[in-house]
């Protein structure tokens, strides 16, 4: 599967990523490199094979819905980059 | 004192031949003359350690001490530490500050051992040779132009140098014991779920777990016993009882039988490292095993599956890192797309962004079958094949690494021979088996490691094994010049 640099570009926006207009060919060579070492995958037939969830079968593990943490917000808060009135600051980006 | 082993230090702490404390600023001492050219810390905590040693020490003199009360140790920068920078050795993190303890620290701390800093990594666990560290790459102690691996390389490179007597790895797809391979050190990877995840910044959800690097089979036994155990932060943890890893390791490994798979000694395999490994195997057939050649048929499909697996789970993991909480966060963003854009852009190094882009892309709609769903099937099939030849054999060995270190920029330019460099510990990581690197050897003056996989909580006989044969060979004690 070799990708162009559109490709790339669609994939960087869908994964929020700026990648500098002069990386995109190289990023378009070594990502197409690394899926066609995973088509290598392709060579085996799975029909009928059930995709592994979890190595061990373990199911997930359900808890009583109680309050089970602690207020530590000054301590949370002690390493934020900004805060106010024991709120988080934001740029004014963020609605 | 830097050449005892945490056995030997624990005994000596114990006797009062010396204090925490003493030892302690012994093993500062030394950071601060070697580690500038190695690079093996991120961070080194001098004033919490001295003072963790001070409390240890008085844990020691009121007869409250447990077995590795006063013992330093270092952490690699993936474990949250209240307090502390927690970077993961990238630029994203560099500004953060966790807030609370990952649990393996946690209990550590509990347990009276010291930390002494965090070592150096690939940049979120992402490489094989701690070259895509934001804060430099890591030099293997055995030869300065090699690298250590990765990405628990900071910490395979202070225990090689006597910069550390143990310290925590990550394993990924072998980021514990490809990096012990190549430094001559001992790693062990513990089956998926024996140790808790939580606050180990998450890299690849179904395939991340911690583990013990030291110099000895026994010093892995003594620190795994403190960091495993169910926890119910962490929703994959196991809630079975831990037992006293110790407790085996002098067993007689008469009748043990050993699994060769072919797949690990063909194509692919440096030949002087193939002669170390056999070595290795007459050595384990003089102390009465048996050899029984076997097969795991899908092995070459391991690295490609992976490269499915893990990137699709990094990609979501590392969604956190947005630039609005903690982190990196660019300068005056015009709309929040610009703001996620720049500041991932920004704080991500390339191998980071090159992984998630190939998530990205194998979860994007219409290629999730191809890709995702294609390799959660093939990870049943070689753990199928695992389940199959552990009906047959007690252990399975084989070759940790293809070929002992590498340099320094031989292969960064080229992400697809770094990640062969993985070839034999990944499908243990697919499978959530526990598996273990020793050293057996030097070629051409650099260290190489023997693996040891292991049935699903099998760890007490890993370490046993292990153990007999470090009873009847001294690599494991051998030091890089200038070192001991």
């Amino acid at each position: 599967m070799a990708l162009d640099k559109s490709d790339v570009e669609s994939i960087a926006h869908l994964a929020r990523l700026a990648i500098g207009e002069e990386d995109v060919p190289a990023y378009a060579e070594t990502l197409s490199n690394i899926l066609t070492l995973v088509e290598q995958m392709n060579s085996v037939d799975t029909t009928g094979v059930t995709p592994m969830a979890h190595p061990l079968d373990m199911a997930q593990r359900l808890r009583e819905d109680v309050v089970s943490e602690e207020n530590q917000r000054a301590h949370l808060q002690q390493y934020a980059p900004s805060v106010e009135d024991g709120l988080f600051l934001v740029p004014k980006v963020i609605e | 004192m830097h050449n005892k082993t945490i056995a030997e230090l624990a005994a000596g702490l114990k006797a009062g031949e010396f204090t925490s404390e003493e030892l302690t600023k012994a093993y500062l001492e030394r950071i601060k003359a070697l580690d500038g050219d190695l690079n093996s810390y991120i961070t080194v905590t001098e004033e919490q350690a001295l003072e963790q040693a001070r409390a240890a020490d008085a844990r020691i003199a009121a007869g409250e001490a447990g077995p590795l009360t006063g013992v330093p140790i270092a952490h690699k920068d993936i474990f949250c530490t209240d307090g502390v920078r927690t970077s993961c050795a990238s630029k994203m993190l560099d500004p953060f500050i966790a807030p609370y303890d990952a649990t393996v620290v946690r209990k550590f701390k509990e347990a009276g051992v010291v930390m002494l800093g965090k070592t150096n990594m690939d940049e979120f666990a992402m490489g094989s040779s701690n070259e895509t560290s934001f804060y430099g790459p890591v030099k293997n102690p055995w030869d300065t132009r090699a690298v250590p691996g990765g990405s628990s390389g900071g910490s395979a490179a202070a225990v090689a140098a006597r910069l550390a007597p143990g310290a925590t790895g990550t394993d990924t797809g072998g980021s514990i014991r490809q990096p012990a391979a190549l430094c001559g050190i001992t790693g062990l990877k513990p089956t998926y779920g024996r140790v808790s995840r939580y606050g180990m910044i998450a890299f690849a959800s179904s395939l991340d777990q911690a583990g013990p690097m030291a110099r000895t089979a026994e010093d892995c036994a003594l620190m795994l016993g403190a960091m495993a155990g169910f926890d119910e932060r962490d929703s994959t943890s196991m809630d079975k009882a831990v037992p006293d890893y110790t407790a085996d390791l002098n067993n007689d490994l008469n009748g043990l039988k050993i699994g060769l798979p072919q797949e690990y000694f063909g194509e692919g395999l440096d030949s002087e490292v193939a002669e170390t490994i056999n070595a290795a195997i007459e050595a384990y057939k003089k102390l009465g095993a048996e050899v029984v050649e076997i097969s795991l048929p899908n092995t070459n499909l391991a690295v490609p599956t992976y490269y499915v697996v893990a990137p699709a789970e990094c990609s979501s993991n590392l969604s956190r890192m947005d630039g609005v909480r903690f982190g990196h966060r660019c300068e005056d963003p015009k709309d929040l797309e610009d703001l996620y854009k720049r500041s991932r852009g920004e704080g991500f190094g390339s191998e980071v962004k090159r992984r998630i882009l190939v998530g990205a892309y194998a979860l994007s709609s219409g290629y999730y079958d191809a890709y995702y769903l294609k390799a959660q099937q093939l990870r049943q099939l070689i753990s199928d094949d695992f389940v199959k030849a552990f009906e047959q054999v007690d252990v399975i060995m084989g070759p940790t690494t293809p070929s002992p270190a590498f340099n320094l920029g031989e292969k960064s330019d080229d992400p697809v021979s770094m990640y062969l460099a993985d070839i034999y510990t990944i499908a243990v990581n697919l499978a959530g088996l526990p598996g273990m690197s020793v050293p057996a050897g030097l070629v051409n003056g650099r260290p190489v490691g023997l693996q040891i996989i292991g049935n699903y909580f099998d760890e007490s006989r890993l370490l046993n094994v292990a153990h007999k044969y470090q009873q009847a060979t001294d690599w494991h004690t051998q030091a890089p010049e200038g070192i001991a």
